[in-house]
């Protein structure tokens, strides 16, 4: 493109006017900016400080913490140990070892013997809640993860299980049954490569 | 007697100094979080049921003075040392010819450490001079390009801004006819007109020369923390690092005071409440004055605080610029101007 190119936008700078060269003016206005936050949080109250241990913040619905397994209405844990979340995660932070299901389960072939999710490794980013068939593996609102040692911070199945018993109250499980679009709605097949 | 009471003077004088540095960080703190709608320190002292995070400047002031004073092995020692020293034994020095209150042979004190200098503005600059000596010293003896560079752009803007600075300042002492800061004070306090109404431009001159001679932003180039990582005190920490810091803040109190002195009035409130004449005497009177004075020094450094948080650094060229082809020329139209309405008026 040459420099005098129809196309070529010429941009310039703002022509700045004999007040504006004085800069007096405008540290004026800047001041009152400045005036006006300082004066909101002090008479009225408008920081946006969440005062940590006092008070605690609450994430967005959206937001991706620790994980949990949910469990059915059984209290049985939901996981088919299929491993998609495994093969979906990017960090390998995920280890499960599955079994054959108990014959009083008729609902399912499988269910995971031991289920290790290393969250050290973990990088939250949410595909083995959209990888799993059941529903059973979401990322909750915790956010304050702490451990004192490395061994603490990987999760196991009871663990896990017990994090979805402290958090089922303030977030319900995202999907009682599984998405409407995933019954019958038409979907586009994927043309086999 | 007389030199035990001085030492007296000196010693309470220094420690209040101190205590006012340590707080003013504090307000300066509260003033950075409310601009950027934080709330600031608000947790050391609340178990003792102090508020507001008061006791945060005591918490900062055992953490300067415990923590380790790293030596780094790449540094020039003598002047690595020596440079926190200058930069605090310059500032405390400044303020030896600040009145901070009535002065004079028949007031119960004199308050000021060193009274009846006659060129009391002349020795504040002095000395204040002697301040970026510390900065260029700890850039270069630190052996680090960052730290350097904040050290040589600290003598530039010295050079750049010592002129205006002093120029600023002649139009009022054209006006008063002594460069003695009690004189100053008297004057405007006899005419009940502040240096601001009758020098407009040299105040405007000399403040903004005052932030670039404390080093505040938005002239804070030596310091730039952004692209200098600290600048000139980047290698230095633990009670080194504290005493710039106290350095720069005592140099903040100086140079308002000498704002409030030369273009405030000193205390005068226009005669609008009893015992601010420079006739009265006695310890009621004393006292109005220092508590004025006080406040009005009090509300330069907010303001120059309130700038910090709402104006951006200059760049080194803009900073130049303003120097030499904006301030000095305004500064010898001001002078000029004042000398010729002076001798239109006083014949």
């Amino acid at each position: 493109m040459r420099a005098d190119d129809p196309c070529l936008k010429q941009m310039k700078p703002p022509e700045l006017s004999l007040a504006d060269r004085f800069f007096l003016p405008q540290i004026a206005v800047g001041l009152g900016v400045t005036a006006r936050h300082i004066a909101g949080v002090m008479f009225r109250n408008k920081a946006i400080t969440v005062q940590y241990p006092d008070e605690k913040h609450v994430p967005s619905p959206v937001y991706r913490g620790v994980h949990r397994l949910n469990r059915d209405e059984k209290g049985r844990v939901k996981c088919v140990a299929c491993m998609l979340c495994a093969t979906a995660c990017p960090a390998h932070c995920i280890d499960i070892v599955g079994a054959t299901a108990p014959e009083t389960w008729p609902d399912r072939e499988k269910y995971p013997e031991s289920f290790v999710i290393d969250e050290l490794r973990c990088i939250y980013c949410g595909m083995c809640e959209e990888a799993c068939p059941v529903e059973a593996i979401e990322l909750t609102g915790l956010y304050d993860l702490t451990g004192l040692s490395r061994e603490q911070m990987i999760f196991d199945k009871a663990k896990l299980l017990s994090v979805f018993d402290a958090t089922s109250n303030q977030e319900p499980m995202k999907y009682g049954k599984p998405p409407e679009r995933a019954l019958g709605s038409p979907t586009t097949e994927l043309a086999p490569g | 007697m007389a030199a035990i009471g001085i030492l007296i003077k000196i010693f309470i004088v220094a420690n209040v100094l101190m205590g006012a540095v340590a707080y003013l960080i504090w307000v300066e703190r509260k003033i950075a979080a409310y601009a950027q709608d934080r709330i600031g320190p608000n947790r050391a002292g609340s178990e003792f049921g102090i508020p507001f995070g008061l006791l945060q400047p005591l918490a900062d002031g055992a953490k300067m003075l415990l923590k380790e004073g790293v030596l780094p092995a790449y540094v020039n020692k003598p002047l690595y040392l020596i440079a926190p020293v200058i930069a605090i034994i310059a500032a405390l020095l400044g303020f030896a010819v600040v009145p901070f209150g009535p002065v004079g042979p028949n007031q119960v004190m004199d308050f000021q450490i060193a009274p009846y200098v006659d060129i009391g503005i002349l020795w504040v600059f002095a000395v204040g001079s002697l301040a970026v000596y510390a900065v260029i010293l700890a850039g270069w003896s630190s052996n680090n390009k960052y730290s350097f560079i904040g050290g040589l752009r600290s003598s530039a803007q010295l050079i750049s801004y010592e002129i205006p600075l002093g120029l600023s300042i002649l139009g009022m002492v054209l006006i008063t006819g002594s460069l003695d800061l009690n004189a100053i004070i008297r004057w405007q306090n006899e005419h009940h007109v502040w240096g601001v109404f009758v020098s407009p431009l040299g105040f405007i001159i000399f403040l903004v020369s005052a932030f670039a001679e404390t080093n505040r932003l938005p002239f804070d180039l030596p310091e730039s923390e952004q692209e200098l990582v600290g600048g000139f005190h980047t290698e230095y920490s633990g009670m080194k690092f504290g005493m710039f810091f106290l350095g720069e803040y005592v140099h903040v109190i100086t140079v308002s005071a000498l704002t409030v002195i030369l273009f405030g009035g000193g205390w005068d409130l226009w005669g609008l409440l009893p015992y601010l004449n420079y006739k009265d005497v006695g310890w009621i009177a004393a006292i109005a004055k220092l508590s004025v004075f006080s406040v009005k020094v009090a509300a330069v450094i907010l303001f120059m605080m309130w700038i910090r948080w709402t104006l951006p650094r200059f760049r080194y060229d803009q900073l130049m610029d303003l120097a030499w082809k904006s301030l000095i020329p305004l500064a010898l139209l001001n002078l000029f101007a004042t000398a010729v309405v002076l001798q239109i008026v006083r014949g």
